[in-house]
């Protein structure tokens, strides 16, 4: 699970990318930008190939359709963050990426094979969600809970092996829950529940993670916490994370990659540095706004305009 | 060992097998086993002619004498089977309705299904007179077109509780009123004895009235508690959790109802449709065993000690006057239904 944590970031290998970029765009922040890359990296040539990509995909739930004709590519070892407004279909788009949605035309690859005839086990060992609401069992303790992440390795007489016992208290190390395993889920704060929903996608050991909005609904320290968290898992572990974010400073801050949707369509995509302009937030979520270097890390920040 | 806390244990074996359990589940369950087949052998010895438990454990394991060997064997050995076997599908189905549905009021009682089985039985009673697999057919048949109905009537892109638990309330009152037609419709004799039945009742169960259960349950137990045991565990969490972590969720849900569905048959036609064990049963064995999860195995064994006690009770409580056993189990599981209606009203999940 380590390995060169490559990073180019600088397009979608696939896509419909309206603007694509060649690297050569703003270079203070695109400097800033590769010093945070480079902290991370052990340096290496542009990323392998994307391991999941999506492919002329329609969404939609019933008949109501949410997307069309979308491609889409999460760069390996990423941290790929898709933003947009309220009902742009982000959430649409990570659930179909994990085949919980199944696209009315065209497929979603993983690996190059078509994720709708993987194995549930198989493609829950590779690729893991974080849905945006699951419910804690009543009464459950939170080592129960992250164990329950064991499950795609797990059967019928192997239910319980030394692996699965390293690895869930790896996890919960990892996230910072270790001194909790005894605590009841519901007793906990909303951060540190979210820290333990966390912990049990990581004990599913897959490479691939999808997080559904991980920081609603959390205050604004917990949200920094969370998404710290999801940085170090990203660039420690070398894990390819996409996440589904409301807050575009939040987005520009951490993402590696930057997916800007707006009614079902990519406006754009790449390295935050490069595409995030006020124009493309005007576009994106029709607000005006400035948006100037971010003083703690030099990433965009978007300052929203004063009323008028 | 700790049997107090709520931990779970594993034994693994050299070659990298591995298989974990809870203790104190585990004691909950034997506990609830042990006492059932106490029940058993006190309500074997009970009737006209009272046996003591020791001649009945005698008789039981072949070394009576042939008086006693014809009345335990033949007489009241069915009844009792029935009544474990009975209480044991109807928990086990309770828990598993309670775990799809992820509510207490989940359970076939409530949802329709055991109506549906009641009146597919009642059809065959009437049309044909029936023997006991006809009419185990009936019962099967007539709860898995209610499934089916219910099923259809509150799909909406997946299964949500209460949709359910409201379809299937309404299903239940027009299925007893389709159930009292039938009756009406019957001669007296046939009439009384199928509000007999209604009401749930064990009286002069013979050894062909306990096996289509039997071969039922040796079918669907350990598909539901070995095949689907653990995915259901995993949908707890919703549906979305449980399908990230490789649960197959609609094709496990739909093996769970059918199987769910065909418990409850097949225990309504040995026993009539005897209430309200399966939505207690569960929440019993839950409060005991503390454990998070559907408590499958706990269920099951609480619900052969309910049902076995309140035959127990139904014999002799009243001197003189047998009960129904649906009667006992009926009273006392309509208090907790009460119970459990205020709760969640307070909790406000209603």
């Amino acid at each position: 699970m380590t390995g060169p944590h490559d990073q180019t970031g600088t397009h979608g290998p696939t896509g419909t990318d309206v603007r694509t970029h060649d690297g050569g765009g703003d270079t203070m922040k695109t400097a800033t930008q590769a010093d945070r890359a480079q902290t991370a990296a052990t340096a290496g040539p542009a990323a392998g190939e994307p391991r999941l990509t999506g492919h002329d995909l329609t969404l939609a739930y019933d008949q109501r359709t949410i997307a069309r004709e979308l491609d889409v590519a999460v760069p390996d070892r990423s941290f790929t963050v898709v933003v947009g407004p309220n009902a742009c279909g982000k959430s649409t788009l990570l659930r179909a990426l994990s085949r919980m949605l199944r696209p009315t035309r065209g497929q979603v690859l993983l690996d190059g094979n078509d994720i709708a005839g993987l194995p549930a086990k198989s493609l829950a060992r590779t690729l893991g969600l974080l849905p945006q609401s699951s419910t804690a069992p009543d009464g459950i303790t939170v080592a129960d809970l992250v164990a329950r992440g064991r499950y795609p390795h797990q059967g019928l007489l192997r239910q319980w092996s030394r692996d699965d016992e390293r690895v869930v208290a790896e996890s919960m190390a990892a996230t910072g829950v270790e001194g909790l395993g005894d605590r009841f889920v519901d007793e906990l704060s909303g951060g540190q529940r979210q820290r333990v929903w966390i912990a049990m996608a990581l004990a599913q050991q897959t490479p691939l993670l999808l997080l559904d909005e991980p920081t609603t609904y959390l205050d604004i320290a917990h949200q920094i916490e969370i998404l710290d968290l999801c940085a170090r898992l990203h660039e420690e572990e070398g894990r390819t994370l996409v996440a589904v974010l409301h807050d575009l400073n939040h987005a520009a801050r951490y993402a590696t990659h930057l997916i800007a949707m707006r009614d079902g369509r990519i406006v754009a995509q790449g390295e935050p540095g490069e595409i995030v302009t006020a124009e493309l937030v005007a576009e994106v979520f029709g607000m005006p706004c400035r948006v100037i270097d971010d003083p703690e890390t030099g990433t965009p920040l978007v300052v929203p305009a004063a009323r008028r | 060992m700790s049997l107090t806390g709520t931990r779970s244990r594993v034994v693994r074996t050299a070659g990298g097998l591995s298989v974990g359990y809870r203790p104190r589940a585990l004691l909950v369950g034997t506990g609830c086993l042990l006492l059932a087949l106490v029940a058993a052998v006190f309500a074997i010895g009970s009737g006209e002619y009272p046996m003591p438990p020791g001649d009945v454990l005698r008789t039981l394991l072949g070394q009576g004498d042939p008086a006693d060997a014809f009345i335990v064997n033949e007489l009241r050995l069915p009844r009792t089977a029935t009544a474990l076997l009975v209480g044991a599908s109807l928990g086990l189905s309770g828990a598993v309705f309670q775990a799809v549905v992820r509510n207490p009021l989940g359970s076939p009682d409530i949802l329709g299904f055991t109506n549906g089985a009641a009146a597919g039985a009642l059809l065959v009673v009437f049309a044909v007179g029936g023997s006991s697999a006809l009419l185990a057919g009936g019962a099967v048949t007539g709860a898995l077109v209610t499934g089916t109905l219910i099923y259809a009537l509150a799909w909406k892109g997946g299964l949500h509780g209460y949709r359910l638990v409201l379809v299937g309330v309404g299903t239940t009152a027009i299925l007893t009123g389709v159930n009292s037609y039938l009756i009406t419709r019957a001669g007296l004799t046939e009439a009384s004895r199928a509000v007999l039945w209604m009401t749930g009742s064990l009286d002069g169960r013979g050894w062909d009235d306990v096996l289509p259960l039997a071969l039922g349950m040796v079918v669907l137990v350990p598909l539901v508690l070995l095949g689907c045991g653990r995915a259901l565990g995993m949908m707890e969490m919703g549906d979305d959790a449980a399908y990230a972590l490789g649960v197959r969720v609609e094709h496990t849900r739909l093996t769970l109802l059918v199987a769910g569905i065909l418990l409850v048959a097949l225990s309504a036609a040995a026993a009539g449709p005897v209430s309200f064990v399966a939505l207690c049963a569960p929440q019993l064995a839950r409060r005991l065993t503390k454990a998070p999860g559907p408590n499958l195995l706990p269920s099951l064994c609480m619900g052969t000690l309910l049902l076995i006690c309140a035959d127990l009770v139904a014999q002799r409580a009243f001197d003189g006057h047998q009960l129904p056993v649906g009667v006992i189990t009926g009273v006392v599981g309509g208090g907790y239904l009460v119970w459990l209606l205020a709760t969640e009203r307070r909790a406000g999940r209603i």
